[in-house]
């Protein structure tokens, strides 16, 4: 309990120094899937520095959002402006984007036929144009942070699912990201697991990243998290910081939604 | 509290078990390994299996003896003439192989020039080192020769610049089916590559064009294709340009395993979970860069045994120009047979072709399963 207390402590600090800026906006977003309505109207602001948790029933369009912000999907209707690019069609915008914009997956997508250190490198070396050795350097920095600089020299394959998602959150931070996307970043791993993961994701928020979380990790919310964001069926139903939307949920599908995920 | 494997257990209970938590890493019994264990049940397991045993074993028995008499025991290795073999023995007469060596190698490639030959193929054994094997010494740099090689023998075995010219129709023998296996295995890769990313580009005349090509080529037999070649390419390059034969049956056998090269290696691609794309994406990798690095080395290792089998397809296909009037070295063994001092020796022409082929597509067969293991990373 007392750890949680401190975590609290240090995280209001954080919230009280943060930029006012946004680094995210969305005005309006629509998207479709043939003739199906995934997002609709969708509109958030996101301050640089400012940690996001995205919740709600699976198929509400949580991953489909945040992944509109690094243009994995694209949207048909509305307006993204990341780190003041609006995103379009335009390759080289998207490219621009997503070298700032770090994204860690559900199934860690690591690079199977690289070492561990290599996938690390890969981004830095091809992406930003770091001299090898540097880029090397660096990652092994992050690998640190993730407390797997032993296995560097391993290939994916090799790893426990807890340490392949580690090794997928340096190799996103050693792109030196300004944005940090995570897509259900524990739902596929055991449950031994998962404790190791949120605790390189609560160390990074203390660092004072931008960060959208999409997770069903309700403790991970409560901890770290500056907003919390509820979808259903497409639509932001609503958001407000951690304690209100814990403890007095506006909306009656967030009451039964958080009802089912903390009755056990 | 942790046991040492060669300690004796403390934690030993009253009837010789261990206690819960305290079990040793034990070795396994030696009826479950071993050569003696192997041979029992792979061999004799069951009565089936006794019986196919020894029906194998019987089979091999009346075989093996009479055919290593026919290939070594009882066979001529010196004579001029098919009689001169039956004269000593009566297995096979490698006498004739042994006297038409040359011939079976080269073809009608002039006798003082043969050295160039020879250098081509030293050349050659030097180009695929760094190619094959990544622990090559300075690769980089031995990728440069191994790229620029097709120039150097060409220029070693048409000659020009000072060597004597010779004619592309002198060449023969197994050097012909070395040169169009060779190119065609070297060139297909690349454009297989380009092809089965085009199929699936979002661009649709790029897809439309890759389909096309694809579609057309496995549709028409490589016979069809060596006929256009010979016959119907000079209807349509302009009149008075000699387009070499060689060059264009070269040509036709690349295209003939790009199109099916490109489908093995769509299989690969379709085989990469989207996942490593969107990753390699999310990364802010370029598609080219995200091709090289990403999806292109896992896909083409997935594909190692389609892309070997499309390989050894073509290198045995090189057999086919003797349709079109080139000789290899089938097409030599076959017209050997015409002297009549050789006559009757086909089983001796076709056995020793058999080898080489053999040979030639075992050694790649091996060569491709060595590479699958060296590229395995445990997943």
């Amino acid at each position: 309990m007392a750890e949680t207390e401190n975590l609290n402590e240090t995280s209001a600090q954080i919230k009280s120094s943060k930029g006012e800026e946004d680094i995210i906006q969305i005005v309006g977003m629509h998207k479709w899937y043939g003739e199906f309505h995934v997002l609709k109207d969708i509109n958030l602001s996101v301050k640089a520095k400012e940690r996001i948790v995205v919740c709600g029933p699976s198929g509400s369009g949580k991953s489909t959002m945040i992944r509109c912000i690094n243009r994995l999907e694209e949207h048909q209707q509305g307006q993204i402006v990341v780190n003041g690019i609006e995103l379009t069609n335009d390759l080289k915008r998207i490219e621009e984007t997503r070298r700032e914009v770090g994204m860690v997956f559900q199934h860690f997508n690591l690079f199977p036929h690289l070492t561990v250190l290599e996938n690390c490198t890969l981004g830095p070396i091809w992406v930003r144009h770091t001299p090898k050795k540097e880029a090397e350097e660096s990652a092994m920095e992050y690998l640190e942070r993730v407390k797997i600089p032993e296995q560097a020299l391993k290939f994916p394959g090799q790893l426990s699912g807890g340490q392949q998602q580690r090794v997928a959150i340096a190799r996103s931070l050693c792109m030196n990201p300004k944005i940090m996307l995570f897509d259900e970043p524990t739902s596929a791993l055991d449950p031994e697991m998962i404790k190791e993961v949120l605790d390189v994701m609560i160390e990074l928020a203390e660092t004072g990243m931008t960060m959208i979380v999409v997770t069903h990790e309700m403790g991970f919310a409560k901890t770290v998290a500056d907003r919390v964001i509820f979808m259903d069926e497409g639509e932001i139903i609503e958001q407000n910081d951690p304690h209100e939307f814990f403890d007095n949920a506006q909306h009656e599908r967030t009451q039964l939604f958080l009802s089912q995920i903390l009755a056990h | 509290m942790t046991l040492s494997k060669t300690e004796k257990p403390l934690t030993v209970t009253e009837d010789g078990g261990y206690l819960p938590g305290t079990h040793p890493d034990l070795p396994p019994p030696a009826s479950v390994h071993g050569p003696v264990h192997w041979i029992q049940y792979n061999l004799f397991g069951s009565v089936t299996n006794t019986a196919l045993t020894l029906l194998t074993i019987y089979f091999l028995y009346t075989v093996i003896p009479q055919l290593v008499d026919w290939i070594y025991l009882d066979a001529a290795f010196e004579g001029e003439s098919r009689k001169d073999c039956r004269a000593v023995a009566n297995g096979a007469c490698w006498a004739f192989i042994g006297n038409r060596l040359s011939l079976f190698i080269y073809g009608f490639y002039p006798e003082a020039e043969r050295w160039r030959v020879d250098l081509t193929f030293v050349l050659l054994i030097l180009a695929l080192v760094p190619v094959l094997y990544d622990g090559t010494p300075q690769r980089g740099k031995a990728l440069i020769y191994s790229c620029l090689y097709p120039l150097i023998a060409a220029f070693f075995l048409v000659g020009g610049f000072g060597l004597e010219r010779v004619p592309t129709d002198q060449f023969g023998g197994l050097m012909l089916n070395i040169i169009i296996g060779v190119t065609g295995i070297a060139f297909s890769l690349p454009i297989g590559i380009l092809l089965a990313l085009g199929r699936q580009s979002h661009l649709p005349i790029v897809r439309i064009l890759c389909v096309s090509f694809i579609e057309f080529i496995r549709g028409v037999p490589l016979i069809t294709l060596f006929f256009v070649a010979a016959v119907m390419l000079s209807y349509f390059v302009p009149p008075g340009t000699n387009f070499d034969l060689l060059v264009r049956i070269l040509i036709m056998g690349t295209l003939f395993a790009s199109g099916y090269m490109a489908e093995v290696i769509r299989g690969g691609l379709q085989a990469i979970p989207k996942g490593q794309y969107e990753a390699a994406d999310a990364m802010g990798l370029k598609y080219w860069q995200s091709m090289r690095k990403v999806i292109l080395p896992q896909a083409l290792k997935i594909s190692i045994p389609g892309i070997v089998n499309t390989f050894i397809g073509l290198y045995k296909d090189t057999t086919l120009v003797i349709v079109i009037g080139r000789l290899d070295i089938l097409g030599i063994g076959n017209s050997s047979l015409a002297d009549s001092k050789w006559q009757g020796l086909s089983t001796e022409v076709y056995v020793f072709v058999a080898i080489f082929f053999f040979i030639s597509c075992f050694s790649m067969s091996r060569y491709s399963l060595w590479l699958e293991k060296k590229l395995h990373t445990g997943h």
